[in-house]
């Protein structure tokens, strides 16, 4: 057989799609909410002309204009991958799936590339009004964009609408069946919702940092920690439950994937355990070591404790998922889910208690949780990817048979290229991005393409800003 | 039946049209890249970056709507095409994503060599972009081998002397297109300089130009009796001669004085005649010499349900876009740049 390093071409071709994909998911994730976030404070700003909210605004813009940037670079690969290596999938299922990515096209990022330059650039341009336009333009770009890919990432999980032709190609019988198809409403909020909490944990992170150092005064930094608690505080527990609603959609349509969510190898006729910890096995179909609450499992999923529940066993080894990696990549979110509720919490009762910018154990812990989100949107997407397996569309295209007719040495090359050009790239990214949430918001924050240096057009001149800055005002505690 | 057959003659103009805006868009702010070796002062650089700065994003949009629309309306082509140009797309994609970071980290890197190597990033992704585009279309135009609903070729069939040729000519092409963007956007003594190269570049696309539709006949007999066989070459000779009229035209623009918008959108004129030639040697191939449009049609379904949206979207997708080239007009301010 055709190999590359040990690998199969369909195996290559499986790392390549799965780690361009989760790398560009990263962006978005955070894109997402930092668009809404973006249009938020730029209202604020219009509606209190408070010029705390336009520093908060021009400090996030230009974390954003990097983020955008990288997400729609890794995005374009996104558009390709699909032919490139898996292109008897793209033959096949193409006249379903591909008319609602052109619409992602068409409805989103035209939306979001046309007015982004608006946004970023434009302000002085066209006015307050119009400005503010183009912020909401490109938040709800961002959201379309989000709706017609789950839509797509959805219908491959629960497909349906759809019969297949003599050429073996799928065609098209119902658009609404498609588009709405029965995993999509629970997979679009919780995503959606994720993302949301990706950024507020991220800006809570930063403004933690700040707090942290000493910048307690610095208005910018109490704003932005104050609403991402308020985030955290109200969207976490609410996310739990949408995770739980899309858990149980997912046992009625892919009840494989949540046996090997759960570790369930045997079934359970009277009240299955919620495993908390073990060795998934999958040669022995046995989860070793295992640590479990008896009964729990039935109660969650199916709110009776002696309610039975189908294991692995009745599913044929060759359609089971590979059960080790969804069930630890659950466990990451599930886990990081519990510990951001339990920050947004945490803030609550410190902000009852007026502490909430003094509470350096709640900002350590803000700040530790600050990529929390972006772990957790991944094992997410791992989770439900994973355990789609062994199909590309559930239940009617095999992974195994959708790859292109490539050579595993030309895959297995062009995995190497992209592993290495992603990691300096996105690495120096991230380093400019964390560079620069390193600086608290000061007075005369600058905008996206004034250079670092003396500045010359804001009229602010160094000392003034230095005293303004929120570094200065705050006495120094140490 | 009648009616499935319309639908696919008006996604293939659609998907055209889509292929034909990146190529004009995407190729002039490539071009600034391409441009980037010859100036080489920073001042010079910024300005020149920060003239397409507020529309590189959106130019590139067209590409993903060039992908995805090949691969909703014909999948079978976007299979086979795929596979058939792997490395080449690869390297496309790849280029894509440095020049297209360029962009912000540039402005982020305070290291004398940090800023060299982000400028080495935009000049090697746009100059790569562009070649292996133009390989990508002298690959699908020598034609791509099929069996069944696969590509059947091998690995390295898209390198040729013919392909490469292509490459080239888009290389140089994108320069030209550059150039004469700048020469519209900026004054002073770097537009004196602009110019001089849109010169330059302006015969060099000629050259090009040429070179590549002498080539083209030579690839097979289609190719051939297509242009040169009667009657149709009542309907395919006025396409070069408009493409010399317009040459002539250039000509007078790029040396004359104080004709900034002109040379610009008489090079957007020669690029669309330019493709127009391109589509009379295709047409109604979706894969040279193997696949017509029809054969790789999406079902009708498919084709319908998006020509229903395109047909409304993609004219207030031109309006915005139109608006947000309208906003950023006019001559750029060096002092000012963008705020």
């Amino acid at each position: 057989m055709d190999t590359f390093l040990g690998f199969d071409a369909v195996m290559l071709a499986r790392m390549q799609f799965g780690f361009t994909v989760a790398f560009h998911f990263i962006f978005p994730a955070f894109s997402i909410g930092l668009a809404s976030f973006l249009a938020v404070l730029n209202g604020l700003y219009l509606w209190r002309k408070d010029e705390a909210y336009l520093r908060l605004f021009k400090y996030w813009l230009k974390i954003f204009a990097i983020t955008f940037a990288m997400g729609v670079v890794s995005g374009i690969t996104m558009s390709y991958q699909f032919g490139t290596n898996w292109s008897v999938f793209s033959d096949i299922a193409g006249p379903v799936i591909g008319p609602l990515m052109a619409y992602e096209v068409l409805t989103a990022f035209f939306l979001e590339a046309g007015f982004l330059g608006i946004m970023i650039f434009g302000r002085d341009k066209v006015g307050p009004g119009l400005h503010m336009f183009a912020c909401l333009m490109v938040a709800v770009g961002t959201a379309i964009s989000a709706t017609w890919i789950l839509s797509v990432n959805s219908w491959m999980q629960t497909p349906q609408g759809f019969a297949i032709a003599e050429n073996g190609q799928f065609v098209p019988e119902d658009w609404w069946e498609i588009i709405f198809n029965p995993s999509f409403p629970y997979r679009l909020a919780h995503t959606l919702t994720a993302a949301y909490l990706t950024t507020a944990f991220i800006v809570g992170g930063v403004g933690a940092w700040h707090l942290l150092r000493g910048n307690k005064k610095n208005p910018g930094v109490r704003i932005m920690f104050s609403m991402a608690m308020w985030m955290a505080a109200i969207v976490a527990p609410l996310q739990i439950f949408l995770g739980d609603m899309h858990g149980l959609n997912t046992l009625e349509h892919q009840p494989a994937k949540v046996m090997a969510m759960e570790g369930h190898f045997e079934s359970h006729p009277d009240g299955a355990p919620l495993y908390l910890f073990g060795i998934p096995d999958q040669e022995a179909q046995e989860l070793k070591y295992a640590i479990g609450i008896p009964k729990v499992s039935s109660l969650i999923l199916k709110h009776h404790l002696d309610a039975p529940l189908d294991g692995l066993d009745t599913i044929p080894r060759e359609d089971q998922p590979p059960v080790a990696i969804v069930f630890w990549s659950f466990r990451i979110m599930v886990g990081l889910g519990f510990a951001m509720m339990g920050v947004g919490l945490w803030s609550l009762w410190a902000r009852f208690r007026g502490r909430l910018y003094e509470a350096g154990w709640l900002h350590r812990a803000a700040l530790v949780m600050g990529p929390s989100g972006l772990v957790a949107v991944i094992a997410g997407w791992i989770t439900t990817e994973v355990g789609r397996q062994p199909y590309v569309v559930y239940g009617a295209l095999r992974t195994a048979e959708a790859h292109s007719p490539l050579a595993a040495s030309a895959v297995g090359t062009s995995l190497i290229a992209f592993v290495v050009i992603y990691f300096v790239i996105f690495g120096a990214g991230v380093a400019y991005i964390l560079k620069l949430m390193h600086h608290a918001p000061a007075l005369g924050e600058r905008g996206v393409r004034v250079e670092p240096g003396p500045i010359r057009t804001s009229g602010i001149t160094p000392e003034r800003q230095m005293r303004e800055s929120g570094r200065d005002i705050a006495p120094e505690t140490s | 039946m009648f009616y499935s057959i319309d639908l696919t003659v008006a996604w293939a103009f659609l998907l055209a049209f889509s292929v034909f805006v990146y190529v004009v868009l995407d190729g002039f702010d490539l071009g600034i890249g391409i441009l980037y070796p010859f100036f080489r002062k920073k001042e010079d650089r910024d300005i020149m970056m920060n003239s397409v700065a507020p529309v590189w994003d959106g130019n590139e949009t067209w590409l993903v709507l060039g992908g995805g629309g090949l691969f909703a309306a014909f999948p079978l082509a976007y299979a086979v095409i795929m596979p058939a140009v792997y490395p080449a797309i690869i390297a496309m994609l790849l280029a894509l994503i440095f020049r297209g970071v360029a962009f912000e980290y540039r402005w982020r890197a305070t290291s004398r060599l940090s800023k060299r190597s982000w400028d080495a990033a935009f000049i090697g992704g746009s100059v790569t972009a562009a070649l292996a585009q133009g390989i990508i279309l002298g690959a699908f135009l020598q034609g791509i081998e099929v069996e069944g609903r696969a590509y059947a070729g091998g690995w390295w069939d898209w390198l040729t002397p013919f392909s490469v040729l292509c490459g080239v000519a888009v290389v140089v092409g994108y320069a030209f297109l550059g150039a004469c963007w700048l020469n519209m956007k900026l004054e002073g003594e770097i537009q004196h300089r602009v110019r001089i190269m849109a010169r330059a570049f302006f015969v060099a696309t000629l050259v090009g130009i040429v070179a590549v539709s002498l080539a083209t006949p030579f690839l097979g007999a289609g190719y051939a009796a297509r242009w040169f066989g009667w009657p149709q070459i009542a309907l395919t000779a006025p396409v070069p001669l408009l493409i010399g009229g317009i040459a002539l035209l250039l000509a007078r623009s790029l040396f004359a004085q104080g004709r900034d918008t002109w040379p610009f959108l008489l090079a957007l004129a020669l690029f669309a005649l330019c493709f127009l030639g391109l589509g009379i040697s295709i047409w109604p191939l979706a894969i040279p010499q193997e696949i017509t449009i029809w054969d790789a049609a999406a079902p009708a379904k498919s084709q319908l349900f998006m020509f229903v949206g395109a047909i409304v979207l993609v004219p207030i997708i031109l309006a915005y876009t139109g608006y947000a080239y309208w906003v950023f007009r006019g001559k750029l301010d060096p002092e000012k740049g963008y705020h």
